[in-house]
């Protein structure tokens, strides 16, 4: 019992720290570093797929392939749940 | 599980509705507003889940099948799928009714604006698409853990014919 | 300092959700910390895209905006909600059967092999 929890704690601490850095390093709130991309999808969003919604057009419009994978998963995940609490013969 | 007291199938009887009209206004005024697919079809499995935990599993069952869940979920996702098959001639989920006049392709006007229903092409069909699938997954999720509560509390062979 | 406080909030959500993991033995707490942990990405992803004085990327009735936030982090937030709720649904079913099979919620007893 007293083992683990050792490692646990060296461990906890160490990924605080180097978490720490990570969050001081980072670039200022409100000044994203690379934003061209978006602001092509919001300067043509509504002239090249009709669509008020920037999101919705990024959803399912132009990375499209994504969210049939995120479909893919969550219709796995609800099989899973039916094949674990299915009837017993 | 037995059904709640009748103040709360009252009051769950008169706003259930609100819920699921609100849902599919999200549902179907996706590429308007903020919401879409995934956010409506959350609300509208929000009420199966009330209906389910105001009047108990055995009124439940009588009105709807458990199989009908399952059915909008492969159905659902089958759509979203032929959807992007439609477009394969450009390329997977191509938006080929956009812009296009007739059915969802009226041009917008550039800028704020008040917003067209018949607008954005497959964006739409495919809202609705997922809209489906998450009613279906979602709801047979709280369905299949609501019958093996019981399995789990009590033991047993959970959801038996006398005792839903 | 006080510019970066959503980034500050990200990082204490992600340490308490970490702490939860490693030291709790309540299972059910243990999926409650998995669930900070998720809540902590998606704030992270917000955090990222946010413009100052952006509006919401949504053309209609808009009004008068200067600049909008970036909306390709709120797509990825978007899926990242979907996929952390099919997960967390998955987790306390397995909970739900672990509790049938043990009848303890603690991870130091499910630990121990059992036929």
């Amino acid at each position: 019992m007293k083992g683990p929890r050792i490692i646990y704690l060296i461990f906890f601490v160490v990924f605080v720290g180097i978490l720490c850095q990570g969050l001081y390093d980072i670039h200022p709130f409100g000044e994203p570093r690379e934003p061209a991309m978006d602001d092509y999808f919001i300067a043509n969003a509504q002239s090249e797929r009709a669509a008020n919604n920037v999101v919705t057009s990024i959803v399912f419009d132009y990375r499209g392939f994504d969210t049939l994978g995120e479909a893919a998963v969550l219709f796995t995940a609800v099989m899973s749940v039916a094949a674990l609490f299915r009837k017993e013969e | 599980m037995k059904p709640l007291s009748i103040v709360v199938r009252t009051i769950c009887n008169i706003f259930a509705w609100f819920v699921a009209i609100f849902g599919a206004y999200v549902i179907i005024h996706g590429h308007l507003s903020p919401g879409g697919g995934f956010q409506g079809g959350a609300i509208v499995a929000t009420f199966i889940a009330l209906l389910l935990v105001a009047h108990g599993g055995k009124r439940f069952f009588e009105w709807v099948k458990m199989d009908i869940f399952t059915a909008f979920e492969g159905l659902g996702l089958i759509t979203f799928v032929g959807i992007g098959f439609l477009g394969l001639s450009t390329t997977f989920l191509y938006n080929f009714l956009a812009l296009k006049g007739g059915l969802f392709g009226s041009p917008v006007t550039i800028g704020p604006n008040a917003g067209i229903l018949n607008s954005s092409g497959t964006i739409a069909l495919a809202n609705m698409a997922v809209g489906l699938e998450v009613v279906g997954g979602l709801s047979t999720i709280i369905i299949f853990m609501f019958l093996g509560m019981r399995y789990v509390m009590e033991g047993g062979k959970e959801g038996s014919e006398d005792d839903k | 300092m006080i510019n970066n406080m959503p980034m500050i909030a990200v990082g204490a959500l992600f340490v308490i959700g970490l702490y939860g993991v490693l030291f709790k033995r309540n299972i059910i707490k243990i999926a409650i910390a998995v669930s900070v942990v998720e809540s902590s990405t998606n704030l992270f992803l917000i955090v990222l895209g946010y413009r100052t004085g952006g509006s919401i990327p949504v053309y209609t009735l808009a009004g008068d905006f200067k600049k909008m936030v970036l909306p390709t982090p709120q797509a990825l937030t978007l899926t990242a909600i979907v996929i952390g709720l099919a997960t967390t649904a998955l987790l306390l079913t397995l909970i739900m059967l672990l509790y049938k099979h043990y009848e303890t919620l603690d991870v130091y007893e499910i630990r121990r092999l059992r036929g």
